[in-house]
């Protein structure tokens, strides 16, 4: 593997990744993350869209007037959906049934739209191939972390399985019921944006206003 | 209208798209440094989701669903799987329909809207409004009111969201925190907030 096709691969997990730093596709990134394994089954599937929509988009490039090339990617990524859609409702309808209606927000999900329009249009197909399992794989891992961490400490559960054993069944652990709740994702998004950044310092976006130093206090100590 | 009426006091606080189903998450924090700007993108949302929810609702009823081309003769044909792309075609067309007519007759409200208004085809909540009247089988009635209230519901989570961080200017956040990071503890209170909303049972 050439270090460009690594680059391509890894780079959006940590340094780039697209839900924290390009603040794309936050939408389905918190609402299915109460549980592990939905969250496993969306990230599979953004993953795939956002592949092969850059495969295909890529592969039209050349031909597409720029006048429309918006709507089309659109038709494209949406058909990929739909079929995306349909072996779910097929092959794991209880999943489906919990995704809900995010399994078509695929659609408007900007990761994906955001890399057709941003790398597919400019690159050959085998790249932006690449590039699409790069960025849905930096969404992936940022999706399991928190519900990783919103199962195991809400509901004692990883993947279903008991970890910590909960009180209402005789065990020691009472469950974080908030975290089960939609506001939690936000806190541990929060919280996680906080702690890459404190490891990453160029992440750190700058500030709008500078605080002056309390000049008071720093005369006293004078 | 009783009915129609709790559906939209639901649709605005208690199933509100923002905060409590992350929809449009990504304008909603990227548009948020300025209150102005979030009143704008407010109003285009309300506009577009307003018209777009009952203009899907009525593709389905006569198009796509089980029998649903009855009235043309054609009976046996379910093509409900075609949803999410003409959806997505109907979302597109009444945008650029809008952004025209509204350049032609409504100059200053287009120029109030400006870049606004083709961002918001891909707007998770316009999609999201469409797909979840499909999910709850509403009527045209129902899906207007729904679509209005979700708007609606949506361009409140923005404007407030825009107040709390033209304060939150001037604090000191540690700096891993800045941007980013304090807006989403501030999103995670106010949902947090609007959880509240969720005892009201209507």
């Amino acid at each position: 593997m050439s270090a460009s096709t690594k680059d391509l691969l890894t780079k959006p997990i940590l340094e780039n990744n697209p839900v924290i730093l390009q603040i794309l596709g936050i939408c389905s990134a918190l609402a299915v993350t109460s549980s592990v394994k939905v969250s496993l089954v969306m990230a599979i599937g953004l993953t795939l869209v956002s592949a092969f929509s850059n495969f295909f988009v890529s592969l039209v490039r050349n031909f597409l007037p720029g006048s429309v090339r918006i709507i089309a990617q659109m038709i494209i990524i949406s058909a990929l959906v739909i079929v995306v859609d349909q072996i779910l409702k097929a092959v794991a309808y209880d999943i489906s049934k919990q995704l809900s209606v995010f399994v078509g927000l695929i659609i408007t999900n900007c990761i994906v739209m955001g890399r057709t329009e941003a790398f597919a249009l400019k690159n050959p197909p085998v790249p932006s191939f690449l590039d699409g399992i790069g960025h849905g794989l930096g969404y992936s891992a940022l999706l399991i972390v928190i519900a990783t961490f919103r199962e195991i400490f809400g509901a004692g559960k990883w993947f279903g399985i008991q970890i910590l054993p909960v009180a209402t069944d005789g065990g020691w652990y009472i469950p974080n019921g908030l975290l089960l709740l939609p506001p939690s994702a936000f806190f541990i998004i929060g919280l996680i944006i906080w702690a890459l950044r404190g490891w990453k310092k160029n992440q750190v976006e700058k500030e709008d206003f500078k605080i002056a130093p309390n000049s008071i206090k720093t005369q006293e100590i004078a | 209208m009783e009915h129609l009426l709790s559906l939209f006091v639901k649709a605005v606080f208690i199933e509100n798209m923002a905060l409590a189903f992350f929809l449009g998450m990504c304008s909603f924090l990227a548009m948020s440094k300025k209150i102005k700007a979030a009143i704008g993108l407010g109003i285009a949302v309300v506009v577009v989701q307003t018209v777009t929810v009952p203009a899907n609702n009525l593709i389905l009823t006569y198009l796509l669903k089980e029998d649903a081309l009855a009235w043309a003769g054609i009976t046996g044909v379910d093509l409900s799987f075609l949803s999410f792309i003409s959806f997505i075609g109907v979302i597109a067309a009444i945008v650029q329909i809008m952004e025209m007519v509204m350049d032609k007759y409504m100059p200053a409200l287009y120029n109030a809207l400006g870049v606004f208004l083709p961002l918001i085809t891909v707007n998770c909540v316009i999609m999201g409004g469409s797909l979840f009247m499909q999910e709850r089988d509403y009527h045209f009635s129902e899906s207007v009111v729904y679509g209005l209230g979700s708007g609606v519901g949506w361009a409140l989570a923005i404007v407030v969201l825009a107040a709390v961080k033209e304060k939150l200017k001037y604090s000191d956040v540690p700096e891993g925190l800045r941007g980013l990071g304090i807006t989403f503890i501030t999103v995670g209170l106010m949902s947090l907030g609007f959880m509240s909303f969720g005892g009201i049972s209507l």
